[in-house]
């Protein structure tokens, strides 16, 4: 059975990549395309650490099939800083001591990046319930939740 | 093993076709927010999937007449963001909004959820109470079927090979008409109902019900439409002599399982209990 051919955007630039059907966009991201920034966890959904954008939309990469991402625009971990220079959430994890083993970080990064495109200054229970689908089984959440807070704060301030 | 094939057409005749002619297991595409975890687990093994998500019909939402045709495959965080539709069944598109994380509300849709044919399925009471209706289509063209009549049981529905649902439509509402939906889980947030309930109700000028449906989730093998719970409130004024019927004949149509999740007894008297409260929000709903 022939691969399926797929030309997609992934973070602003052109795509293409050969993947089996049954492969999802995830293993296509980290097998195919050395894109292992977005992370396997549960590859059921439950944990997030798989999450990017696809057309502008948070998404489960463990959920979305590989051959699905014909003619989308994908972002993920990879583009999220600027060349050199982070991205502030990236910053603000950093500083605050946001993560340990990392493994929750690019998907927690993601989610929390598209809530403060959405909505610029959440309240903490704003921020609770939109990275509900984001585990983190070491540092506890609330250096993450005061990190995406201060980010929003800063920028408010700015 | 033959390997698998996937299809994404772009008209409903042709997604009939595929699916009416595959020879094996074909499945149906949508936000995949189960099928994958199904593929992934051996728990299904299709040879076709095919995405239905390049069908406009499928995706989008129109409203005519006060009639909305939600596309079977719209992603439940578009209906959470359409004002009108929101403002109009807040029931149905709250209950939609409770499954599952941001990221699967990115993908999840109303036609996924109905067909998954889960019982404690949270948009499937929420859409029985509002009256919807799904337009199926499959080889021999397209039907109509309450929402009530698609799920048979645990992963069972009564579409026949080749079908698939098109759109799902809720009815013009009249006037001071409210619904809602409420669950009971044990924690806030990201988790399966243990009893879910919703309620849609009409009242005329004078506070008097006048037309109801209430929808009983996660307490038999699909979802059940209780029409001695609405006749509880019909006639009233939905005071607390009809909240008591109501509850007592929500429990009477309970046949729930025990699992780890919830005994027997405690969803029965949940289901009574949730069934007044969603009866308070809808009132207020269709007061205001």
């Amino acid at each position: 059975m022939a691969k399926n051919h797929v030309t997609t955007t992934i973070n602003g630039e052109p795509v293409e990549f050969l993947c089996e059907t049954q492969q999802t966009l995830l293993d296509v991201l980290r097998d195919e395309l050395q894109l292992t920034g977005s992370k396997e966890g549960c590859a059921s959904g439950d944990c997030g650490a798989c999450s990017v954008m696809v057309d502008d939309r948070l998404v489960c990469s463990c959920l979305v099939m590989g051959v699905e991402a014909e003619g989308s625009s994908i972002e993920t971990i990879e583009g999220m800083a600027d060349g050199e220079n982070l991205h502030p959430l990236q910053q603000k994890f950093l500083e605050n001591a946001a993560l340990q083993c990392g493994i929750c970080t690019p998907g927690f990064l993601i989610a929390a990046k598209s809530l403060l495109e959405k909505n610029p200054d959440p309240t903490e229970t704003e921020v609770r319930y939109w990275l509900a689908g984001n585990l983190c089984r070491c540092t506890g959440y609330d250096k993450i939740i005061r990190s995406v807070l201060e980010v929003a704060a800063e920028a408010k301030g700015a | 093993m033959s390997a698998l094939q996937y299809k994404a057409p772009t008209s409903v005749d042709e997604a009939a076709a595929l699916l009416a002619g595959a020879s094996g297991e074909a499945r149906v595409l949508a936000g995949g927010t189960d099928l994958l975890v199904q593929l992934r687990a051996a728990m299904i093994a299709p040879e076709l999937i095919v995405d239905v998500k390049h069908i406009p019909e499928l995706t989008s939402v129109s409203v005519e007449d006060g009639v909305y045709s939600i596309g079977a495959a719209a992603a439940s965080a578009e209906l959470h963001e359409n004002a009108d539709l929101f403002a109009m069944w807040p029931g149905v598109i709250e209950a939609m909004d409770l499954v599952g994380s941001t990221q699967i509300q990115g993908r999840a849709s109303l036609g996924g959820n109905l067909c998954n044919a889960s019982p404690a399925a949270d948009s499937v009471p929420a859409m029985i109470a509002a009256s919807a209706v799904c337009v199926i289509a499959g080889p021999n063209g397209t039907r109509e079927v309450p929402v009530e009549d698609v799920a048979t049981g645990p992963g069972q529905t009564s579409l026949a090979k080749g079908e698939f649902v098109v759109t799902i439509r809720l009815p013009k509402k009249a006037p001071r008409t409210g619904d809602a939906y409420l669950r009971f889980i044990p924690r806030t947030e990201m988790d399966i109902a243990v009893v879910g309930v919703g309620v849609c109700l009409t009242l005329d000028e004078g506070g008097v019900c006048t037309a109801a449906r209430v929808s009983l989730g996660a307490v038999a093998a699909r979802a059940l439409l209780v029409k001695d719970a609405a006749d509880a409130l019909i006639g009233t004024k939905c005071d607390d002599a009809a909240m008591a019927n109501l509850d007592a004949a929500a429990q009477a149509a309970c046949s729930p399982i025990n699992d780890k999740r919830g005994t027997i007894e405690f969803r029965t008297k949940v289901a009574g209990v949730l069934a007044r409260r969603a009866t308070a929000i809808a009132l207020e709903r269709a007061r205001s």
